[in-house]
């Protein structure tokens, strides 16, 4: 394969995209997570919730700051390296994201100063709206962005100019709530709230072995196991219902992930096997025969395998095809690790380590695997297109040079490498070195608030030399 | 009536990069003078000026570029690869010193420390300068056939883009010491009037010379402002002469500020600074309009459609002004001086 513009531009999208995606992913469900702990403390004035919500936004500070510059250079891609495509499709994707930005960005990132730095100076209540306003904003920022790259799955109320092959909106309704939007928006929210109980549940097994346990340990744990145990079953039917849409609308996307060739009426289903391009079949193939119907019942006529469609409109099988199966493993094992947890929850062995710790431990990359690859599933599943039977992606390429391309995708690599490793130093820093070094108390007022750097560790200055009392 | 739609969004992202300017400008601003902070404790206090607020401000930044796509998507499509290298030297400086926020205070080693003590100076740098490129690419003009780029990956590096650069990231060392002089007392404060004194100097210079080679770039902007041909048309020049005017004596002001000959309110050297900024954003506003890709294509050639327009439109009269007003609320929630103490932490 020749390194041209159009292949780095596409590995420099795919690389810059899915060291963002991590961020995105975990911020969503550690604000809904925070949003959630500050309410129970709130409400039952436990001191646990404090607690909880103490030590996890310092970890929310440092993936949103990652979050945010990541998300940054994805604002300016488009047009970088795919302005044919910015161009063809702004009238349409466009107000999408505008609306994203203002209706989510501003709201997440105004909202993030009060709730990280402004305690003191709002008040609990005041300071847990603040709190629930980041959680708000970033469900309202996945909805765009969903909405936005569904259009590009499946394209809906557009049309295109016939002097200068641009698309235009015929409906925006019907652009924004395309028909893969809902299913899909609902399967990366729930693989939100999935990735960061992961997370959980490995930082506080990490507690337990290191027998650095305590009550919000204990609590940490049940919550995130309970999340799995509830959302991990909702998240297969999700998933099973933006394969049958991708079914009716994305059907090659299909063929290629069940590792279909041919058209049948009735298809196996394929737990293992090498798809072989060249040969047009799976080499060392295990399948069940005859389960369509059962997986596909609203399917009518014949199934399309891979041979429906012109070689030079297939997406590439093997990718698609492994990507899945490692996104399935890997929603499998977390449920597994929901109820095996939940069990040990109703006997009261949580906190005693146990295999079930070891194993949750490494299972804290789990949701980010699935992710990831839930992510390549779509979008190598939509190749060759960017916008699904409109646009091909060797037509959306930007006038840039391959040394340009080559030079950036360097640049973005390292930098990347370098900020993703320490931050995940810094993280894993604080989740897995327990409760006993956090603020007993969340600032009462002209103070500094937790998840500052300096709220990391007691104030020094309300108990330093030069201190202050907070009452004072 | 009929509304002229590619004409609001021409103005309501022009509002928005200008905001950029001022407010990301002054976190910029204070990322450099981090440089020159005398110690970690210093240091910590000029970033606990922004911490609050510095990813609010850089959202306008997303808006300026999420807005140009949306608005004017054949704009977008050939600014950005005709920027291609230095809009990729500032998202990967925007990247460094973005982190560098929360990770210079997590290091705990000295060498790391030092790491991300550099990367807020250099990132902060690294992205004005590169701004500045942009700016000065923008104004000198782009190269386009059909609806694409057609000039070259250098283009845009001239000796005016050079000088625009280096005008924007002392610009915004100005905007970043007066900010400081609003948000700390004592010392602190005393160290930034000076280096503000020392910013606006440059700034003078720089923002007259750019000016004038900004006349020289083209002659459609040299006829703009009246000077033709060896002939100065007095009727041209006459009703735009304030704009050059009213930057040259908030100069003065600034300074008198400054230099505490006044006693004025904190608030003002960056109030007037602001002020600066926006004599020379209209100057060039006069300059280059209505062209937004200069001197191409023009603001009605390269709008979406009307109904996308239209649309957003709806959005932005409904949530810019709620954004201001908790963006607003944000800020005097924030405002006076930061406590010393504050800084001492980890």
């Amino acid at each position: 394969m020749e390194l041209d513009a159009l292949i780095l531009s596409r590995l420099q999208f795919a690389f810059v995209i899915a060291f963002h995606i991590i961020f995105p992913a975990f911020t969503i469900g550690l604000a809904a997570f925070l949003a959630v702990c500050e309410g129970l403390w709130l409400w039952t004035k436990r001191d646990v919730f404090k607690r909880l919500y103490l030590h996890w936004i310092k970890i929310f500070a440092l993936a949103f700051a990652m979050g945010v510059v990541s998300g940054v250079v994805m604002s300016y891609q488009f047009g970088t390296n795919w302005s044919v495509f910015a161009d063809k499709t702004g009238s349409v994707i466009g107000p999408l994201l505008g609306y994203e930005v203002l209706t989510a960005f501003f709201l997440e990132a105004t909202f993030l100063g009060v709730m990280l730095f402004g305690w003191k100076r709002v008040g609990n209540k005041l300071h847990f709206i603040a709190t629930s306003a980041v959680a708000v904003g970033t469900t309202i920022s996945a909805f765009w962005i969903l909405s936005a790259n569904s259009w590009m799955q499946t394209p809906a109320g557009f049309a295109i100019d016939a002097e200068t092959g641009n698309f235009y909106a015929t409906n925006f309704w019907d652009v924004v709530f395309n028909p893969s939007f809902p299913s899909r928006y609902v399967h990366m929210m729930l693989a939100a709230f999935i990735t960061t109980a992961a997370v959980i549940l490995a930082a506080g097994a990490w507690q337990v072995v290191r027998h650095h346990e305590e009550e919000p340990t204990r609590w940490q744990m049940r919550m995130a196991v309970g999340t799995l145990a509830v959302l991990m079953p909702l998240q297969i039917w999700a998933g099973h219902w933006s394969g049958e849409v991708a079914h009716e609308y994305q059907p090659a996307k299909v063929a290629a992930i069940e590792g279909w060739w041919e058209t049948s009426e009735v298809q196996p289903t394929i737990l293992f096997g090498f798809p072989d391009e060249e040969n047009e079949r799976n080499i060392a193939e295990i399948a069940i025969p005859g389960t369509s119907p059962y997986l596909f019942p609203h399917a009518e006529g014949e199934l399309e395998g891979l041979d429906a469609f012109a070689e030079e409109d297939r997406p590439p099988v093997a990718i698609v095809f492994w990507a899945f199966r490692i996104m399935v493993g890997a929603g499998m094992a977390m449920l597994a690790l929901g109820i095996w947890g939940c069990f040990l929850w109703w006997r009261k062995r949580i906190d005693k380590p146990g295999l079930f710790h070891l194993l949750a431990i490494p299972g804290g990359a789990l949701g980010f695997i699935a992710v990831i690859t839930g992510w390549v599933v779509a979008e190598v599943g939509r190749q060759p297109f960017t916008v699904y039977g409109q646009l091909r992606t060797e037509d959306s390429l930007a006038p840039v040079s391959t040394e340009q391309v080559a030079t950036s995708l360097i640049i973005f690599m390292v930098v990347y490498a370098i900020i993703f490793t320490a931050g995940t130093v810094y993280m894993a820093r604080i989740a897995t070195r327990g409760f006993q070094d956090d603020a007993p108390e969340p600032p009462e007022r002209e103070h500094r608030a937790p998840g500052t750097p300096m709220g990391a560790v007691d104030d020094p200055a309300e108990t330093g030399p030069r201190g202050r009392h907070p009452d004072e | 009536m009929e509304l002229d739609l590619p004409l609001i969004w021409g103005l309501l992202i022009a509002a928005a990069v200008m905001l950029y300017v001022l407010l990301d400008g002054m976190d910029l601003g204070i990322g450099m003078l981090t440089g020159f902070a005398k110690d970690d404790d210093e240091r910590n206090l000029m970033t606990a000026t922004i911490e609050p607020v510095w990813d609010g401000n850089e959202t306008w930044l997303i808006l300026g570029g999420g807005g140009l796509f949306a608005a004017f998507p054949l704009a977008y499509a050939i600014l950005m690869p005709a920027f291609y290298l230095p809009v990729l030297l500032m998202l990967a400086a925007l990247i460094f010193r973005g982190v560098a926020f929360e990770f210079r205070h997590k290091a705990v080693r000295k060498p790391t420390k030092l790491f991300w003590n550099g990367a807020f100076f250099y990132g902060s740098l690294t992205a004005a300068l590169a701004q500045g490129l942009i700016l000065g690419g923008f104004i000198q003009g782009v190269t386009v056939e059909g609806r694409s780029f057609a000039g070259g990956a250098f283009d845009w590096l001239t000796p005016f883009s050079l000088l625009v650069a280096v005008s924007v990231a002392i610009g915004y060392i100005l905007l970043g010491a007066c900010w400081l002089v609003l948000k700390t007392e004592g010392d602190v404060q005393r160290r930034a009037r000076n280096r503000g004194k020392i910013a606006l100097v440059g700034v003078a210079v720089c923002f007259a010379a750019v000016s004038l080679a900004t006349l020289s770039i083209d002659p459609r902007v040299t006829e703009r402002w009246g000077f033709s041909m060896a002939e100065v048309e007095f009727a041209k020049i006459l009703p735009l002469s304030p704009i050059p005017l009213i930057g040259l004596v908030l100069t003065v002001l600034v300074w008198r500020d400054l230099s505490g000959k006044v006693s004025a309110p904190d608030w003002r050297p960056y109030v007037l600074s602001a002020g600066i900024f926006l004599s020379g954003y209209l100057g060039l506003a006069v300059s280059l309009f209505p062209n937004i890709v200069p001197f191409e294509i023009d603001i009605w050639q390269a709008a979406a459609r009307d109904n996308a327009l239209m649309l957003m439109f709806v959005g932005a009269a409904v949530m810019l002004p709620v954004i201001l007003i908790y963006t607003g609320y944000v800020y005097s929630l924030f405002w006076g001086k930061v406590d010393p103490d504050e800084a001492y932490h980890d």
